[in-house]
């Protein structure tokens, strides 16, 4: 029964977001809104692998997402104007340098790694706020464009047609969420899994939990990294907020909202997110304490997020 | 050749000395208990023979092999399981599934990202006689953390044996539970020691069920050994009496 409640509930997403680009402008959005979402939803996917699967909460994931950004905004301008070239570079730069950076931190714990990713993120950050010549500085890489991409015979112009665009981010967002749910239906994702729920049994059944936090940290940001390239093609600019300490708060915040023990929670969450940042921002600008407040409440009141308690109701 | 000999091990936590120049030799099929007051050590004791913690000197040796520098996860491999105290178990996984992860780390498939039908077969085999012999079948599809405490524990020492140990550790395994319970798990412990020959060390305050169970016994007084031997040579040894026994007694 639960399980056909699980199956039910994800050909209804699915249905949605094939069906996207055609009704949401009846709601009042936009194609590219979408698009919006099924970037952030993948970065809050990506950051709840790490999350919500191995227990480890990161407070740096907008680095790895920048690096994507980046990466792919200087393949763009100033060596080849290709989009699969500029992507794989992007997911490339942010996944290696998570792989370095890793074995520095995955010995920490709790607030101790959490405090340390948003430091190692903050040096990025600066990076590319100060490096003018080569970044921009705080006014971003722009001046290049997303190029059309070229399948044989086929042309897919993601450049000027956004409904291509939103299919092909979704293409992308389909097959990187596809591999995460299948590496945590593995054992390798129940070994994860035994660190989330219990890190001493997990150490004493004889797994190498620094190891495998590390294992884990570096696939949570490459797909962070990916979540980044595909920002920046969808903007066609990439700036230093984009690897702000507050954009890895974001994803935090979208991956809580909707639940970080539901594989489909950060979806939600980032919808709610980017929803509400378009609709209430066009009356204030004070769009984030609205967030906040929203956030505040289903932490009180729903602690396993808006996607765990509508699960939590529909269980016998 | 001995299974386990911990020679002259001490630890200090600070001025505090936990454990003092103790040493003890554990034979393969022995079972062997370790009691004492409270504070005398025993659990400090045990934690440095599975590696949660290191110890200030001494030595500990392993089928003939120093493993005093291993990390817990190294001794595991060695062939050394333990529980804890406080049953350390997969809260929010159901009975299943804590011992399917068991099982499958124990094969040495934690990294693996597909995994052949047989090898999926032979996993779930497994979890089902494990599931069998800690009389949990009818619990399998609950979740951990809603069961009573004796099947906690229960589940916790099936995970230990999931991983095939050659010596198994258990830290106070009836403690806080009731009596049937008690009755249970010590039944449990007889079964692996008797029919699977298992090398056990444990840790126990309830004195019946250390001695229906160990085969030698060391007591522990704050921190050094006090006495060695038989369940027989332990109850009339006057030292005992007087330190631990004589106390409960009284």
């Amino acid at each position: 029964m639960q399980n056909l409640n699980a199956r039910a509930g994800d050909a209804i997403i699915w249905l949605l977001l094939l069906t996207a680009p055609f009704w949401l402008p009846l709601t009042g959005g936009y194609v590219e809104l979408g698009t919006e979402i099924l970037v952030y939803a993948l970065a809050a996917m990506a950051l709840n692998f790490l999350l919500g699967y191995t227990g480890v909460l990161s407070f740096g994931h907008a680095a790895y997402f920048g690096l994507g950004a980046y990466g792919t905004a200087v393949i763009m301008k100033y060596v080849y104007e290709s989009t699969p070239l500029a992507m794989a570079f992007g997911v490339v730069l942010g996944t290696v340098a998570a792989a370095v950076i890793g074995p520095l931190i995955v010995r920490l714990r709790g607030v101790y790694f959490a405090m340390c990713t948003i430091a190692f993120g903050q040096v990025f950050y600066f990076i590319a706020f100060q490096w003018r010549d080569f970044t921009g500085g705080d006014d971003g890489l722009s001046a290049w464009h997303r190029e059309p991409l070229h399948f044989g015979f086929v042309t897919l112009d993601i450049l000027n047609n956004g409904k291509a665009l939103y299919f092909f981010t979704l293409a992308v967002f389909a097959v990187a969420i596809g591999i995460m749910a299948f590496l945590l239906r593995s054992p390798f994702g129940r070994t994860l899994l035994a660190i989330r729920e219990n890190e001493r049994r997990a150490r004493f059944l004889g797994i190498p939990v620094d190891r495998h936090i590390w294992m884990s940290w570096v696939i949570s940001c490459a797909f962070a990294s990916l979540a980044g390239v595909m920002y920046a093609l969808l903007n066609d600019f990439v700036d230093p907020r984009a690897l702000r300490w507050d954009q890895s708060g974001n994803f935090v915040i979208m991956a809580v909202l909707g639940g970080m023990r539901s594989f489909w929670g950060p979806l939600i969450g980032a919808a709610i997110f980017i929803v509400l940042r378009d609709y209430i921002s066009s009356h204030t600008e004070n769009w984030m304490s609205f967030v906040g407040l929203i956030f505040v409440l289903v932490v009180l009141f729903f602690p396993r997020g808006l996607l765990g308690m509508i699960r939590r109701r529909l269980a016998p | 050749m001995s299974l386990l000999k911990v020679e002259n091990v001490s630890r200090h936590f600070g001025s505090l000395i936990a454990v003092d120049n103790v040493s003890m030799t554990v034979e393969p099929g022995e079972l062997r208990a370790v009691i004492g007051p409270n504070g005398a050590g025993k659990t400090t004791f045990f934690n440095m023979i599975s590696g949660f913690l290191t110890q200030t000197s001494g030595k500990i040796i392993f089928d003939g092999e120093d493993i005093s520098a291993l990390l817990p996860a190294r001794r595991v491999w060695k062939g050394i399981a333990r529980t804890f105290q406080i049953t350390e178990v997969f809260p929010e996984l159901t009975v299943r599934e804590n011992l399917r992860i068991a099982v499958e780390v124990a094969s040495g498939y934690r990294t693996r990202v597909w995994q052949t039908e047989d090898a999926e077969e032979e996993v779930k085999a497994r979890v089902v006689d494990l599931l069998q012999m800690g009389n949990l079948s009818e619990k399998a599809d609950r979740l951990v953390g809603e069961l009573s405490h004796g099947d906690q524990r229960a589940n916790e020492i099936m995970m230990a044996l999931a991983l095939k140990p050659r010596l198994l550790l258990l830290d106070e395994p009836t403690a806080g539970m009731g009596d049937q319970e008690t009755y249970d798990i010590t039944q449990l412990i007889r079964r692996l020691h008797h029919d699977q020959k298992l090398s056990i060390v444990l840790i126990e305050h309830d004195m019946r069920v250390v001695f229906h169970l160990a085969d030698r016994i060391m007591v522990l007084a704050e921190g050094k050994m006090l006495a060695e031997g038989t369940p027989k040579e332990i109850a009339a040894n006057e030292a005992v009496q007087a330190a631990y026994l004589g106390k409960a007694a009284a």
